[in-house]
């Protein structure tokens, strides 16, 4: 406890580093996914093709993939960009599958009374097809930055790792510093609660109709 | 024999599902429970095979206390189909049949014969032994269900709403097909549903009951619309009550006078009078109006469509309903009396069918 | 010489497939990141299966299982790692990954097998015990087969959340393919770590291809997507 109360401003500032390692990550990668999801839908090559891709790139553990994001985009080994681009990665790997299959879900019949009443394919996908998807978008980037949030501590490994930096200063220094470990822990475990909780928050008031089944 | 003693269920949430039922079911009969939703029904049928146990009051199979056995044993020779079928999904439809045998200690090979059999017995094609419950039509899942309920020969048949989820024609079959088995399998059936139409056409007793699960009335079909006990019943069995009872009696005596025929392709006489055009084997294809005005061959175009049929064979004359509604659907009045072969033999009016009526009402044969 | 041919250069050079001077090749590391991983799974499995199934059958505590998962979720692996090592001892450095690892490996094991109970078709279960089936043979013939597919996804999820953590358990001086990671990093070799993240990656793979095709052979095929498609569960 003395050791977080000594280093709050670090440990804000560092917080906010972590969060922004495993955040931005979640919005770019919602960004690009739900455009691929589209595509998955519409197209069943493109569902045959982006489905086992994504199931895939999910596959490769995070060290793994940290480093080897320098080869695919030519950057430096230390630069932040490589976690981020992998925790990209995950989460659009993540949710093109989830929502591709909760576009699929929308019933045909909701499908065509849109239609009939004049909407148009973007409109409609817009206006019908994504809201009744949110339920499952939002449980898809739920789970992405929870894991993000925990897997940036591994980038640490490679030298990029927001709160993972005192995990392994603490287990490096001599003796050994728990209360800097468990701080670190504690710190990473509250940030995902927190986020979690906030995004759990959004999704019902983004999706007003579904709040019994998701209190259930 | 199955009998409620005094049998009452409150669920632990103090809700009264069944309120001391007395009933006796007989044995090789089909024993409709029928009700609105929430009776009791499902839960007077599950307290038979002790899926639900009873809170008071005995319930008696074959005289012996249902008690005296473990459930497990007492389920094993108890058939027991619900709605949706209840399949195994990751069985195929032979091994979901042979399921109870093999409980009970048949060997695999035979029980899957035996299995085989079954599908021919609930009329499906054995073709369909190596599917899985989720490559087979709601229908044929239902009949997969009956199957498994029939595989170990219990004498007594527990069925819950087993068709009230497929479609009214598909429906109306397997009704058909439950009864035509009945007849050669004369197992002691307790069958529930909500649908007051299925419980007249397939039982043999009929006893509804009213929310809070008590007994309103237990008697056969025809009686239980000729003389509803009270204006819960009454208002339970329906409209048209009176005409539906009419299924009940015997045409047996309705006059089916001469008809005259002309056949398809014949040159037309100057007519005269409705008249119905026949195939080559007299079976009927429609009737030729009193104004038509055809000269030369008569044309499938020329006819004019025509109404129920009434099968009136020598052995089983149909019911009074069917004669009177084929007298009543027919354009000309008079409805078309045919064979088992679908030949024409002559025609019924309503006024002949309501005669007869009038004579079983006087000899008593009607309750009213 | 591009990153891809060192690479290349590195998997090839013979001297990295032989255990030499203590210096463990490929094939000793691979060893060690598979017994990390099979022991790990194993022990979560025989204490998650029957727990879940047990959880799923009865009804009784769902919502705690659920809980747990969820916190579990939110967990660093490296902190859990570190914690247990130094708590231990780096002598019992094995144990202590060990023990990590099950720990990872539980929360999703938990989680799966309950929801693959529970998911059965609740008419089946009906059938089953209107039928005669004791309760144990309910769960054993009809709700553990019908689950089996929730119960490969979570094995499978499991699987790979193992290896990975694994993979970090180089840090506490632990062998597998992490080291090549960690060990090329500390002596500036980018040919090593590549070529250790190029390994880590094809193990996970493979792995996960042999349980998808033991799933295969061992799910029936009357539960297979196509045939019907279920509700999946996360
Ligand atoms: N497990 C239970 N716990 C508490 N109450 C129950 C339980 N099962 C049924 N009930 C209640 O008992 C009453 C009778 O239920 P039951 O299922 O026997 O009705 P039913 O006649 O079969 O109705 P339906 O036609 O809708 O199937 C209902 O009020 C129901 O809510
Ligand atoms: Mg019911």
């Amino acid at each position: 406890m003395n050791w977080i109360i000594d280093h709050l401003p670090q440990l804000l500032s560092v917080s906010g580093e972590h969060l922004q390692l495993a955040l931005v990550p979640v919005a770019v990668g919602l960004l690009l996914s739900l455009p691929l999801a589209w595509v998955a839908n519409r197209w069943p090559v493109a569902r045959a093709i982006l489905v086992p891709v994504s199931a895939l790139l999910y596959t490769i553990p995070s060290l793994a993939l940290f480093v080897m994001m320098p080869l695919l985009l030519g950057t430096k080994v230390l630069d932040p960009i490589n976690v981020q681009a992998a925790l990209t990665i995950y989460t659009v790997a993540l949710l093109v599958r989830a929502i591709a299959d909760a576009l699929a879900a929308v019933p045909e019949s909701v499908i065509q009374a849109a239609s009939a009443m004049g909407y148009r394919a973007v409109g409609r996908f817009f206006a019908v097809e994504l809201p009744l998807a949110v339920p499952v978008l939002i449980a898809g980037v739920r789970v992405a930055a929870v894991s993000n949030i925990s897997l940036v501590a591994v980038g640490q490994i490679i030298g990029v790792g927001g709160l993972g930096f005192f995990l392994l200063q603490g287990f490096q220094s001599s003796p050994p510093n728990y209360q800097e470990i468990v701080g670190g822990i504690v710190l990473i475990v509250v940030l995902a609660l927190v986020v979690d909780g906030l995004l759990a928050l959004a999704g019902r008031a983004l999706a007003p109709w579904n709040r019994k089944a998701v209190s259930r | 024999m199955i009998e409620f003693q005094s049998v009452t269920k409150r669920y632990d949430d103090g809700t009264v599902a069944v309120d001391e039922l007395d009933l006796t079911i007989d044995d090789g009969k089909i024993t409709v429970l029928v009700g609105p939703s929430g009776c009791g029904k499902t839960t007077s049928l599950r307290m038979i095979n002790r899926m639900v146990e009873a809170s008071s009051g005995t319930i008696l199979v074959d005289g012996a206390d249902i008690r005296s056995q473990r459930p497990a044993a007492l389920r094993r020779g108890i058939g027991y189909v619900i709605q949706n079928a209840g399949l195994f999904p990751h069985r195929t439809v032979l091994d979901n049949i042979a399921t109870v045998p093999i409980l009970l200690g048949t060997k695999k090979a035979a029980a899957r014969r035996r299995a085989e059999e079954l599908l021919d017995t609930v009329g499906l094609p054995r073709e369909l032994a190596k599917r899985y419950p989720a490559q087979l039509s709601g229908g044929q899942q239902q009949r997969v269900g009956v199957a498994r309920a029939l595989a170990a020969d219990p004498p007594v048949l527990l069925m819950d709403e087993p068709f009230s989820a497929v479609d009214p024609v598909v429906r109306d079959d397997l009704q058909e097909e439950l009864l035509r088995l009945q007849s050669e399998l004369g197992k002691t059936i307790v069958f529930v549903t909500h649908d007051i139409d299925e419980a007249i056409k397939l039982g043999d007793k009929v006893a509804v009951l009213r929310v809070g699960g008590k007994l309103a009335q237990y008697d056969t079909p025809a009686t239980l619309l000729a003389k509803p006990v009270d204006d819960f019943v009454a208002g339970f069995v329906g409209r048209d009550r009176g005409y539906r009872a009419l299924g009940f009696l015997s045409a047996h005596g309705v006059e089916v006078a001469p008809l005259s025929t002309l056949t398809l392709g014949e040159p037309a006489p100057v007519v005269t009078g409705w008249t119905v055009v026949v195939d080559e084997r007299r079976r009927p294809l429609g009737w030729l109006s009193a104004k038509s005005t055809v000269e030369g061959e008569i044309r499938s175009a020329d006819l004019v469509a025509g109404g129920s049929l009434y099968v009136a064979d020598s052995t089983a004359a149909g019911s009074l309903r069917a004669a009177l509604d084929s007298a009543l659907s027919s354009p000309s009045g008079t409805g078309i009396a045919v064979d088992a072969e679908g030949a024409v033999v002559g025609g019924v009016t309503a006024d002949s069918v309501l005669k007869v009526l009038d004579a079983a009402r006087r000899s008593g044969e009607v309750p009213s | 010489m591009s990153i891809f041919d060192q690479i290349s250069a590195w998997l090839s050079d013979p001297d990295h497939w032989k255990t030499t001077l203590g210096i463990a090749g490929i094939p000793q590391r691979l060893a060690e990141h598979v017994q990390y991983t099979v022991l790990a799974v194993v022990i979560a499995a025989v204490i998650a299966i029957p727990l879940g199934a047990y959880i799923g059958h009865t009804g009784r505590g769902g919502t705690l299982v659920v809980g747990i998962v969820n916190s579990f979720r939110a967990l660093p692996e490296l902190g859990l790692l570190i914690l247990l090592v130094l708590v231990m001892g780096l002598a019992l450095a094995l144990e202590a990954v060990t023990i990590a690892l099950v720990l990872l490996a539980i929360p999703v094991l938990l989680a799966g097998t309950y929801a693959g109970v529970r998911n059965v078709d609740r008419a089946a279960v009906d059938a089953a015990r209107g039928m005669g089936m004791s309760e144990w043979q309910v769960l054993v013939k009809v709700e553990l087969p019908n689950a089996l597919p929730l119960i490969f996804g979570a094995l499978r999820s499991a699987t790979l959340q193992v290896i990975a953590t694994a993979t970090i358990a180089a840090v506490v001086s632990l062998g597998g393919f992490g080291r090549y990671v960690i060990d090329g990093n500390s002596q500036r070799e980018f040919d090593q770590m590549a070529a250790g993240a190029v390994l880590i990656a094809a193990l996970a793979i493979v792995a996960e291809l042999l349980l998808a095709g033991v799933q295969w052979l061992v799910v029936s095929p009357g539960l297979r997507k196509n045939s019907r498609g279920r509700a999946r569960v996360r």
